[in-house]
């Protein structure tokens, strides 16, 4: 059975080496001081997908994404790794967007791009928000079962998918009838690496987003190549594109709102400072088992 | 318009999940706050007249119980229809639930049905007073709902001025349970699950289930020993093992030491993981980002042995040494054994 499958993927930041230079004096964050990379768990999801897609022949994989531009960089590093194509999904009226104006506008396109698709896949969270929220807003804006939690997918065949999931202090394994939304853990199989071959093939992709100022394709070195291959045009899809109804889109589309945002400065305490000699070290247990705090 | 405060209460079995104990807890004092009622929803099968008892006592006033067989163990939607048809009728302000995996499968798609605001995640939750300077618009008894966000470089207070319930999912931990009175008396309403669950809802089946209780004791340990990245791998965390053998004490982790895969993720601390509230805290080899101390920070003394003399965490510690893991703890273990015998 040949499966269309729809990964979920994000740009992020990465909130895992931040440097000094992270914040602005003002508390507010400065996004181009951190590298912009494929959210973890997402390569995760793609990674199921492409399995599925090995035993399926077949099958197809589409990557959506929504950001701007830059965000496209997500599309080919997962056209790299073995996606079919791509979509990046982006409008000046999605900015703001909280995590139900993001799931309305991901279903939207899902619907414009894969109306018959048989399952959606994202990461459990992106590690610039690490809510989980996305996957199952997505699934029931679709009216789909949801997975959550996945591990692993243990088989889908007959219209059936049967998924291995953690839950707390356990696993699970669960059957849902297709079409539904998966969302795949960090700690499940890691995703391939890029093929060369692919990289060499895709590595001039572009969305027209992308593309400098007052250029147009015919325009780029190799333009030629835009003509021939149809696949080097990424996807790109606004608001309009995609029927989306405005007031459930951007900041107007958010039912939260930023109250305000603080710099979190630690009530310092007056520590007690000491070195890792032995003496030091003697002193401190002595003290602790004299004042009882430990033995 | 009802306007009170619910909690969704987790059941595995017939035993109601700590989280929710301690959610019922908050809830309790945001009602009061509010001058509204606190009601509970509990759904499995087999509950009725077992989990009662674990519930009324935190002062809950009304408790919605839907007992049906298709309702444990728990699967996304059946659970879903019972939430969004029963808010439709009951129009609470505010829903907690756990922000475990249950919570955090059931919220989100409980606040896309309803289209209502979500915030996963919070490590504090407050009622007050919000202004939107560009409607103009001035709103009372707001929910606060208070998080670090952005790797814990900052902490965001986030509001649904518009939308209700204000959801929030919060950590297992981070709230205290409190029994308000053991004799608590609240209303008990059984409901009719076929009237807000239909049978199409039933989509998911379980195939099979291992559940455990969890492998280590962090959140009732009086002394915890935390690694984190400055552990530097696997066999660093076998040293905190051996300390935490010798003080008696649980191990726990950061989250780099986890991602970094030193550990396994049922021991991480903060936001994210576990809020402990120890004696003492041994932090050894971490920074100390936001989402971690809020995991740890009203442990009673902290240690922290950390090389960075400016580690952030150093600036809530009790005691600081400097020095590195690998030096500091087999020292620690040493003088332990030596002195306390």
């Amino acid at each position: 059975m040949s499966l269309r499958i729809v990964v979920l993927a994000k740009q992020v930041p990465d909130t895992r080496n931040v440097g000094p230079d992270a914040m602005t004096p003002e508390g507010t964050v400065n996004r181009s001081a951190l590298p912009a990379i494929f959210n973890p768990e997402d390569l995760n999801a793609l990674e199921q997908a492409l399995r599925l897609k090995d035993q399926n022949p077949g099958s197809i994989v589409i990557i959506i994404t929504m950001g701007p531009g830059r965000a496209a960089e997500v599309i080919r590093e997962a056209m790299y790794r073995g996606a079919d194509g791509g979509y990046l999904l982006t409008d000046r009226a999605f900015a703001g967007a909280d995590t139900l104006a993001t799931s309305y506008a991901l279903s939207t396109a899902i619907k414009h791009v894969m109306p018959d698709v048989d399952l959606i896949i994202g990461g459990r969270q992106a590690i610039d928000g690490d809510t989980a929220q996305v996957g199952p807003q997505v699934a029931e804006k679709l009216g789909l079962n949801q997975i959550t939690y996945t591990e692993e997918v243990l088989s889908c065949k007959d219209g059936k998918i049967v998924v291995k999931r953690h839950i707390d202090g356990g696993v699970e394994t669960v059957e849902s009838a297709l079409p539904c939304v998966l969302t795949v853990n960090g700690s499940a199989a890691p995703c391939r690496p890029r093929n060369v071959k692919r990289v060499m093939q895709f590595k001039r992709a572009l969305c027209e987003m992308e593309l400098p100022k007052d250029t147009t394709w015919a325009d780029l070195p190799y333009a030629d190549q835009y003509e021939k291959k149809a696949y080097l045009k990424l996807g790109q899809l606004t608001c309009a594109d995609v029927n989306a109804d405005l007031s459930q889109c951007g900041l107007a589309g958010s039912p939260t709102k930023v109250k305000n945002v603080e710099n979190i400065v630690f009530k310092a305490k007056e520590s007690k400072v000491m070195t890792a000699s032995d003496d030091d070290i003697n002193g401190l247990i002595q003290e602790l088992l004299a004042s009882h705090t430990i033995g | 318009m009802a306007n009170n405060v619910f909690v969704y209460c987790e059941i595995e079995g017939t035993q109601v999940a700590e989280v929710s104990q301690e959610l019922l807890t908050k809830g309790r004092k945001l009602a009061d706050t509010l001058g509204v009622k606190l009601e509970a929803v509990a759904a499995g099968h087999g509950i009725t007249g077992m989990v009662e008892n674990q519930i009324l006592p935190y002062g809950v006033d009304r408790l919605h119980i839907f007992d049906a067989e298709g309702l444990a163990p728990y699967t996304s939607k059946p659970h879903t229809a019972v939430l969004v048809n029963l808010f439709k009728q009951e129009e609470p302000q505010i829903c907690l639930m756990g922000a475990d995996v249950v919570g955090r499968d059931l919220g989100p798609r409980v606040s896309s049905a309803l289209h209502s605001g979500l915030t996963a995640d919070c490590t504090a939750l407050e009622i007050g007073p919000h202004d939107d300077k560009k409607l103009g618009k001035h709103y009372d008894q707001l929910l606060y709902q208070i998080r670090p966000a952005f790797g814990g470089n900052i902490v965001a207070t986030i509001v649904n001025p518009e939308n209700r319930p204000q959801m929030a999912t919060v950590r297992s931990g981070v709230m205290k349970a409190e029994i308000l009175d053991a004799n608590n008396p609240g209303e008990v309403i059984v409901q009719d699950v076929a009237k807000f669950v239909p049978e199409t809802e039933y989509v998911t089946r379980v195939l099979e289930r291992h559940v455990q209780a969890a492998k280590n004791n962090l959140k009732g340990a009086p002394i915890v020993v935390a690694g984190g990245y400055g552990v530097g791998s696997k066999e660093g965390f076998a040293q905190l093992y051996e300390l935490a053998k010798v003080l008696h004490a649980e191990v726990g982790a950061s989250r780099a030491a986890v991602d970094a895969g030193f550990c396994d993720h049922d021991l991480q601390i903060g936001q994210t993981g576990v809020t402990v509230r120890p004696k003492v805290y041994i932090a050894c080899g971490i920074s100390g980002a936001i989402q971690h101390v809020a995991g740890m920070k009203e442990s009673g003394i902290i240690i922290s042995i950390n090389s960075d003399e400016n580690a952030p965490i150093n600036q809530i510690a009790d005691y600081v040494i400097n020095g590195t893991v690998e030096e500091v703890v087999p020292k620690m273990i040493k003088y332990y054994k030596q002195n306390s015998k």
